[in-house]
């Protein structure tokens, strides 16, 4: 089968590589281009371990054919802060203990990230029913909720100091 | 001489030790996606290995024909059981004394059955050879219910064991039969129970289900042909052990074999026992000389790798007319799938399922327990609890409330009436354990008064009025535990797995500026043992928790030790630790008194320094005692600052706790939802309350999933029916409850620090708390016992075949 | 799991969509979201030699409200469905059960084109679109054409759209009166256990006109006339409802699966009905 040609911006970065079409986003991020932040955990789009923010949405990566993601914009988990400059959400679920083995992790703060972009002061329903599409075996969300609710404080508070 | 020092507890507070909240070192390259977990690794010239898997339960291998996937571009070799077998590797050891095909030899006993592996240039081209593989199967009779397994008539699974009557514990007594364990004193029980006020009699089921980690299993095999070196990275909960492991099947030396377990991403019992794909990998790299990785899909994990719990429990429990219990007894069915691949202490074949007596004054009691093989995946894992104890736990909880029914009492009342009493402990039990402390009754009080139990009551009746009247659909469970577990297996003289003792360990170097490294034979996956094993140190050697890296999971590095599960990483690393600790202090304190110039006795500690007794002005810190170790010629001392502790645990050590959970039930379908989780646990000294809380959440939040709706379910031929995440039931954030924690603290006697471990506590007690609650729904309208989970459909017929649809 | 091989097509017009799927045929299927398909083929449940993916056709884009009939696009998201305050205006059901499929995520993606011509029984879309009398818009290569909601689905995953035709628009009139979408379902992300799509209108205390079809019943979605003709002209009392109730009932043909047997899925469809019922009524 043909490779073909894909063009791709990850955190910024623009990469262009040959791909069978077939290829999921998941894996050309991780094994090729080593984006390792994403990770892979049920494969069927049921647990967002591979949510990345693709255009603007938070997407499943493991259900994305590189095909499909051809021209898109990525950000990761690695493009969210730097380690010198934690993005606020990266700060709070530390905070406030909203994460254990860590293997969710990016994908809740990646997913976390465009919720507060589409409702920058969520209710904890709504940071819960925003955060369903992604799983989490260890903290059993409580701390994961709290910091979401605490960075969309902090985020906010900044906003209106800058105001 | 000095200059002012801050106070003690200024000192103390800045030291981030024992009690402190410290924030997770961990947590920053998780934070930033770089974690460095197994599927991560990527290794010059690694080849990608995949597995054909058995469709069916049960069925012999006529033929395998690999040619059209050997002739895909890209695939450099299949392995099949006729490739293994010259090297003696077809088949493996398992840890409960019984051994595993590695790849189907002659037949398949489960469905997802490794067949064949496949090795090749990357996974898509190893999936794909994978399908090209044609595998003639003849099916054979399945059995997956294990009544039925000990049929004189039941299809022979376990061929390899034909008229081999004598298991890895004592005698089988027929062919799909693997062992009887037997506990206590039945003569004495079936007196009692034959004559006691009040008997209840009960068939309790723990459903099969699966730890299910976010990760799945994986590894990467690299054989170095230059120097013979064999280095495995993979998610192992023990790689000690599998470093042992490795080398007893393979005849590698051990110090030519090295395991590191990267980043792990959660195990939960998943990842203690050996899987095929690790021999096959090893196998793999040794055939082609480069790296090869396997690492499984969710379908894989869930199909093939350990399962945990499926027993059957039928039990009696005996009493007076007014509830003082007198006796338990209790017969388990234990379904062992395909190969007994239970990851138990070797003479514990049912693990701990002897505390089954739980929190209670049970005077006589017997237990028995028997080992069956079905079509079914092998394991029996410990899914975030100590060996069967929380198959012990739900047991007796369940008991508790049926007896409770029995009497007509309140189960709240009839577990106080019963509890082991303060100055009873340390207490044997009837099955064999001796407790080592306990505070029960205290903790019960609180935790009944802090959901406001008597109105929780009263407003359960209230219902239960208005429901008779049509008012409500809706019911109100009040599902009461109280737990204690078994855990930090374990003293070395009765606790082994495949002959090595279930010591811990510990090292440390203290560097010369005062910072330090410790490094351990456990692995975090999740727990945060880089942060709470520094607090143990910090407070144990006055070296801030912050200069103190913790290393864990290279056996190259790290101190022999049994690895993470069962809640034993506190209980026996944790109290290595501080033994190491306490050495590092032993030695400082000959180098302070040398320094300041006094006898040895005449300093004392005191939060980070020895000072002269009676002259607190004059003292040395570690800090400048380390360094002074360094560059000092201190007659009679070694240099350095170095320490290594091998601890073996005089007992396990008895965590409790009280978890009440109040639940609406939906009568019309089924539907359930958690208005209140209170979650009281006692684990001794506690070393950060904030990772202790994240624990119970999260255990918690396990235990709400296998209660309500979790398993793995097969098919009358054997099918998998939850075989992705789609049936497998795990909760979102949205159907998880708030949960409110609370705590008392009864430290351990003989733990060095007091501590107990807690990681599993909630899954143990969580369980039976949400269990409870479905049937306590359900007790006024004359429901005893309904099994798990409580699914929506298995809740609608409880109240169905009740008679509340009309 | 990974997918088989297949080539890759992503065309800008709907007339360059078309061409490729007659040419290919049944080897040849259009993917939107993909988050039904991708992971059928990721399973190797399903084979395709090509994937023709409509991301690029701007005219499979967008929501159009014009007086009384609402216009949507094939390729328009959940997540835009849910955000589209003149749709939650002229249709509010179509809010209301979006938000109960799938997760974030997956509603970023997931389209209601694919949604309704995947034929996928647990899907929710065709339900409520037999509900709102929706009728798609199929190109082929000989044209366009109209197919009612209600007559589209044949069997699971058989539908009236033929392998070389693109469904391009559904359209139907917005609604009027009370609606309500109950679903039962084990968890964010499950399929309905059974869900009821309800419109009712009032006149007075008595209902003037209704609508009622349910989801994941069958090996289609079940729009259930007898349950429609027993709420009409009633005052939605218990006795109209039990009749309603009743006779929808009698049209579905659940099937046993993890979710549970049978006599369940029929018990729950009757409470999902009666609910979704009565919400749209205190609606109407």
């Amino acid at each position: 089968m043909d490779k073909m040609h894909f063009k791709v911006t990850v955190n910024g970065k623009q990469e262009e590589l040959l791909v069978e079409p077939r290829e999921l986003l998941i894996h050309v991020l991780r094994e090729k281009l080593g984006v390792t932040g994403p990770h892979i955990g049920c494969e069927t789009s049921h647990c967002g371990a591979c949510t990345v923010d693709m255009d603007g949405k938070s997407v499943k990566s493991c259900t994305v054919f590189a095909a499909q993601a051809n021209g898109a914009d990525v950000t990761t988990i690695e493009g969210l802060g730097t380690p010198d400059g934690l993005h606020v959400l990266q700060q709070m679920f530390k905070e406030h203990h909203g994460l254990q083995c860590g293997f969710c992790t990016p994908g809740m703060i990646t997913r976390a990230y465009r919720l507060l972009q589409e409702n920058p002061d969520p209710s904890e329903e709504d940071v819960r029913f925003g955060m369903s599409g992604n799983l989490c075996r260890c903290t059993g969300y409580q701390n994961i909720v709290k910091a979401v609710l605490a960075s969309a404080a902090e985020l906010n508070a900044v906003k209106e100091a800058a105001q | 001489m000095n200059e002012m020092s801050p106070p003690t507890a200024e000192r103390a507070a800045a030291l981030k030790g024992l009690g402190s909240e410290r924030k997770r070192v961990e947590d920053a390259r998780f934070t930033q996606g770089k974690g460095n977990y197994v599927d991560d690794l990527k290794l010059p010239g690694m080849l990608f290995g995949d597995f054909v898997r058995s469709p069916y339960a049960h069925a012999r291998i006529k033929s395998i024909d690999a040619e059209a996937a050997k002739a895909l571009p890209g695939v450099v070799a299949v392995l099949t059981a006729e490739d293994l077998a010259p090297l003696g590797l077809h088949w493996m050891p398992t840890l409960a004394g019984d051994k595993q095909m590695v790849l189907a030899d002659g037949k398949v006993l489960f469905q997802g059955q490794e067949v064949a592996f496949v090795v090749a240039e990357d996974r898509y081209i190893a999936a794909d050879a994978v399908e090209l593989i044609e595998v003639d199967y003849e099916e054979l009779p399945v059995v997956t219910d294990p009544f039925k397994a000990q049929a004189d008539d039941a299809p022979v699974l376990r061929e390899d064991l034909d008229g081999n009557m004598e298991g890895a514990h004592g005698p089988r007594r027929h062919h799909n039969h693997i062992f009887t364990w037997e506990q206590g004193d039945k003569e004495a029980t079936d007196t009692v129970i034959g004559s006691a006020d009040v008997v209840a009699e009960e068939m309790i089921y723990y459903h099969r289900t699966h730890p299910c980690p976010l990760e799945t299993c994986g590894c990467v095999a690299s054989m170095d042909k230059v120097n013979g070196k064999l280095t495995v990275h993979g998610t192992f909960q023990a790689p000690h052990a599998v470093r042992t492991v490795a080398s007893l099947i393979s005849g590698i030396a051990e110090h030519n074999i090295r395991i590191i377990s990267p980043d792990i991403g959660g195990g939960f019992g998943n990842k203690v026992g050996v899987y095929p794909g690790y021999i096959c990998s090893i196998v793999a790299s040794i055939v082609t000389g480069v790296p090869v990785k396997w690492v499984e899909d969710r379908m894989d994990n869930l199909m093939a790798t350990a399962f945990a719990r499926d027993y059957w429990m039928q039990g009696k429990i005996a009493a007076t007319k007014d509830g003082k219990i007198t006796g338990l007894w209790c017969h388990v069915t234990a379904d062992h799938g395909a190969f007994d691949a239970c990851a138990d202490p070797t003479k514990f074949p049912a693990g701990f399922f002897n505390i089954c007596t739980g929190s209670y004054d049970i005077p006589t009691a017997y237990l028995a327990v028997d080992g069956v093989y079905t079509n079914k995946a092998p394991g029996g894992v410990a899914y975030r609890c100590s060996f069967r104890v929380t198959e012990a736990a739900y047991f007796i909880e369940r008991m508790i409330e049926v007896l409770a029914i029995k009497l007509g009492m309140d189960a709240a009342e009839l577990r106080a009436k019963n509890f082991i009493k303060a100055d009873q402990f340390p207490y044997r039990s009837a099955l064999g354990w001796e407790y080592d402390s306990g505070n029960y009754q205290p903790a019960w009080d609180k935790a009944l008064k802090a959901v406001g139990y008597d109105d929780l009551r009263k407003e359960q009746a209230e219902r239960v009025e208005a429901f008779k009247r049509g008012e409500t659909r809706k019911l109100l469970g009040i599902g009461l535990t109280f737990f204690t577990e078994i855990v930090g297996a374990g003293p070395v003289k009765n606790c082994d797995i495949l002959g090595l003792g279930m010591f811990d360990s510990c090292e440390i170097r203290i560097h010369p500026t005062g910072s330090a490294i410790a490094r351990l034979g456990t692995i975090s996956q999740g727990q945060g043992h880089a942060t709470t094993f520094a607090q143990i140190l910090a407070s144990e050697t006055g070296i801030p928790a912050d200069d103190i890296t913790i290393e864990e999971g290279d056996t190259d590095t790290a101190p022999y030790g049994l690895g993470t599960y069962g809640s034993r990483s506190t209980p026996v690393a944790g109290a290595a630790t501080a033994m190491a600790g306490r050495k590092i202090r032993a030695k400082a304190q000959m180098i302070a008194a040398y320094l300041l110039e006094v006898h040895d006795d005449d300093v004392e500690w005191d939060v980070d320094r020895f000072v002269v007794k009676g002259a607190p002005e004059r003292f040395k810190t570690m800090k400048e005692i380390a360094f002074a170790s360094y560059n000092q010629a201190i007659p009679g001392v070694e240099p350095g600052l170095e320490a290594v502790s091998y601890y073996d645990p005089p007992n396990m050590t008895y965590p409790f706790g009280a978890y009440i959970c109040v639940m609406e039930i939906d009568a019309d379908t089924g539907e359930w939802s958690i208005r209140q989780f209170y979650a009281l646990d006692d684990c001794g000294t506690r070393i950060n309350p904030m990772i202790i809380e994240g624990q119970v959440h999260g255990g918690v939040t396990e235990a709400l999933a296998i209660a309500m709706g979790q398993e793995i379910a097969y098919d009358e031929i054997g099918n998998v029916k939850t075989g992705t995440l789609m049936d497998f039931f795990i909760p979102t954030a949205w159907e998880t409850p708030h949960y409110t924690t609370d705590h008392t603290v009864t430290p351990s006697p003989h733990h060095p620090i007091g501590a107990k471990g807690v990681g599993e506590s909630p899954n143990v007690g969580g369980v039976p708390a949400f269990s409870n609650a479905v049937h306590d729904a359900f007790r006024p309208f004359g429901l005893v016992q309904a099994h798990m989970p409580h699914d929506h459909w298995r809740i609608w017929k409880i109240a169905h075949d009740l008679g509340l649809h009309g | 799991m990974i997918p088989g091989n297949f080539h890759y097509h992503r065309p800008e017009s709907v007339d360059d969509a078309v061409a490729i799927l007659a040419k290919y045929g049944d080897e040849a299927r259009a993917v939107a979201g993909g988050h039904s398909l991708i992971p059928m083929m990721k399973l190797r449940m399903a084979d395709l030699a090509h994937v023709v993916d409509l991301q690029a056709i701007g005219d499979l884009k967008g929501i159009t409200v014009d007086s009384s009939t609402v216009t949507i696009g094939a390729m328009v998201t959940q997540h835009e469905l849910i955000a589209s305050e003149p749709l939650a205006q002229a249709a509010p059901i179509i809010r209301e059960a979006s938000l109960q499929i799938a997760d974030p995520q997956v509603r970023y993606v997931g389209t209601i084109g694919g949604n309704v011509a995947n034929g996928d029984p647990g899907n929710d879309m065709p339900a409520l679109m037999q509900c709102l009398d929706a009728t798609f818009v199929l190109t082929g290569p000989n044209g366009t054409r109209d197919v009612a909601a209600r007559e589209f689905y044949e069997a699971a995953y058989f539908t009236a759209r033929e392998d070389d035709e693109l469904l391009v628009a559904i359209r139907f009139p917005a609604t009027q009166g009370g609606y309500a979408y109950e679903k039962q379902k084990r968890k964010i992300g499950d399929y309905a256990t059974a869900a009821a799509a309800v419109l009712i209108e009032k006149d007075g205390s008595s209902c003037s006109a209704a609508s009622v079809a349910m989801t994941n019943l069958s090996d289609v979605p079940v729009y259930c006339q007898g349950a429609i003709d027993a709420l009409i002209g009633s005052t939605l009392d218990a006795s109209a409802l039990d009749a309603a109730v009743a006779a929808m009932q009698e049209a579905i043909d659940p099937q046993a699966d993890n979710r549970g047997p049978v006599e369940f899925k029929r018990h729950v469809a009757g409470i999902m009905l009666r609910r979704a019922i009565e919400r749209a009524a205190s609606r109407a």
